[in-house]
């Protein structure tokens, strides 16, 4: 799905990321973890091309990143789905218009049911109609869990999902996650809570990348 | 589910916010821009107009002048009106009365002129017909029979004015150009203003995988459209005030005839598909622009 070779990332002279050399397999479940600051975001956007390596080699869905144009990465990002940290939306359109907005820009459309369906498994039923300001971090962040599975993307990218919720709603998100996880879909979920971390690995084989001194490297017992 | 997603999903179509200072800016530019456009054209096409009368209208006719003795005047004025009758390419040929041409000083020197008392000389209105007559012969033989005879075929005023009024004609569709020019800078400062200002929905658009053509569409689409209904407007309120300019056949000279005659009033019509060509054009440039930014 997506492979790093050798990827390094500098920004303003200082590296961020150094001799990166990963793969995110079809099916798998992997958590990022790292202190903040570490470079967890700057790896997520490495993954869905907001940014280009400044060495090595990012394939994303078998094509190099260096030789994707402007339209390739829209529609690479069409096969991923974001859950941003911030839970970027649009503010001024009411919260089930935000969740079918990757349907909207390529020009799809769905049922009025599947929608419900999507809002009512996230539960936001109730909140179709809410403007984004309105929610709370919760709702939020699983509105955009909701958007960004919508168009049945191949791959999930998670940048601290749970970031801004209590433990019952984190343990709901992953859940979420999990049983996407259990429907095929590969998830990368960057996180630096280890007791959810924990948790979940409970569940499913997941799989915990870290970010120590500019390398990402897989953690073991230790964690 | 109490919410409306149908309804809702109809409202993603408007992914850029419906309002903000650049929606006004626009609307108001070409709004203004249109009415002046409306005055430049206006003027264009009346020069036009004045140009082609002094060029073709006057080009047809001169005058002959007679100063002379008062008791040659008569006699003089006999034997120019004979030599122009056998002078091939003159159609016709008339002496001004004293009437006639007391009217025709009489802007200059009032109602009360005593034209008998004054030495002013007779004025002999030519036509000449389609294939024209030899001037420079003409002027040899009144010589030769009137000695106080002067032919005048009013090249020497006609030509400058003929040459002015192209020139303002020049002038009205140049200001068109710089218009339409301004326009475009003004909705281009517009859609940079509108661009910036939505970083954000930009921002978010492009991560849920929209390409440049879908964002450019939203912003280009918008700002076609206030230029079409600002320009509409400017329009219409340019023709009405063109419109409630006194008319040429009142009043007479050169500004009063300003405006618009048959199917020039036509013209002013095509300047609100050409703000909205101009916003489209234009947007379109500004937002692929400030798109290869953002990643």
């Amino acid at each position: 799905m997506i492979a790093f070779d050798s990827v390094a990332y500098s920004y303003g002279g200082a590296e961020l990321l150094s001799e990166v050399s990963l793969r995110l397999a079809p099916g798998s479940f992997h958590f990022l973890t790292g202190p903040s600051g570490s470079g967890k975001s700057t790896f997520l956007k490495l993954c869905y091309a907001e940014l280009r390596p400044t060495a090595g080699r990012i394939s994303i869905f078998d094509r190099d990143v260096r030789s994707l144009g402007r339209d390739d990465i829209a529609r690479t990002r069409r096969r991923i789905g974001i859950v941003h940290q911030d839970c970027q939306f649009l503010d001024h359109l009411p919260l089930a218009a935000n969740v079918a907005l990757p349907l909207t820009v390529t020009g799809r459309d769905t049922s009025v049911q599947d929608l419900s369906d999507l809002l009512a498994w996230v539960g936001l039923g109730h909140l179709a109609d809410a403007l984004p300001p309105s929610l709370s971090g919760g709702e939020r962040q699983r509105a955009a869990l909701a958007r960004a599975v919508i168009i049945a993307p191949d791959v999930i990218l998670a940048d601290e999902p749970t970031g801004n919720v209590d433990w019952e709603m984190s343990l709901r998100l992953l859940s979420l996650l999990v049983e996407l996880n259990r429907m095929g879909k590969t998830i990368l979920v960057a996180t630096h809570d280890l007791t959810l971390i924990r948790t979940v690995k409970q569940q499913i084989a997941a799989r915990v990348l870290r970010i120590r001194n500019q390398r990402i490297q897989l953690a073991g017992a230790d964690l | 589910m109490t919410g409306v997603p149908g309804t809702a999903l109809r409202q993603a179509n408007r992914v850029v916010p419906p309002s903000g200072p650049s929606a006004w800016l626009t609307t108001l530019t070409s709004a203004a821009m249109a009415f002046l456009a409306v005055f430049a054209l206006a003027l264009a096409l009346a020069s036009g107009r004045l140009a082609a009368r002094w060029t073709e209208g006057l080009a047809n006719s001169a005058t002959i002048r007679i100063s002379a003795p008062a008791d040659q005047m008569a006699r003089q004025t006999q034997a120019v009106l004979d030599l122009l009758a056998t002078t091939p390419g003159v159609a016709s040929a008339r002496a001004m009365t004293d009437e006639q041409q007391r009217k025709l000083l009489e802007p200059w020197f009032g109602p009360d002129l005593p034209l008998d008392t004054l030495p002013i000389p007779r004025l002999i209105e030519v036509t000449q017909d389609g294939a024209g007559y030899d001037g420079e012969g003409l002027r040899l033989r009144l010589a030769a029979e009137a000695p106080g005879a002067i032919l005048d075929d009013h090249t020497r005023w006609r030509v400058p004015l003929a040459v002015a009024a192209g020139r303002l004609r020049i002038l009205g569709l140049a200001s068109v150009v710089l218009i339409v020019g301004t326009m475009a800078a003004m909705i281009t400062l517009a859609a940079n203003a509108a661009l910036a200002s939505n970083a954000q929905v930009i921002r978010v658009l492009r991560l849920v995988g929209a390409r440049d053509a879908f964002i450019a569409r939203a912003f280009v689409r918008r700002f076609t459209l206030r230029a079409l209904s600002g320009a509409a407007i400017g329009t219409a309120l340019g023709m009405l005030a063109v419109a409630a300019l006194p008319s040429a056949d009142a009043a007479g000279g050169f500004l009063t005839g300003l405006g618009f005659q048959g199917a020039g009033w036509l013209w002013p019509l095509a300047l609100p598909p050409l703000a909205a060509v101009v916003a489209f054009v234009t947007t379109r440039i500004a937002a692929f622009g400030k798109l290869r930014k953002v990643m």
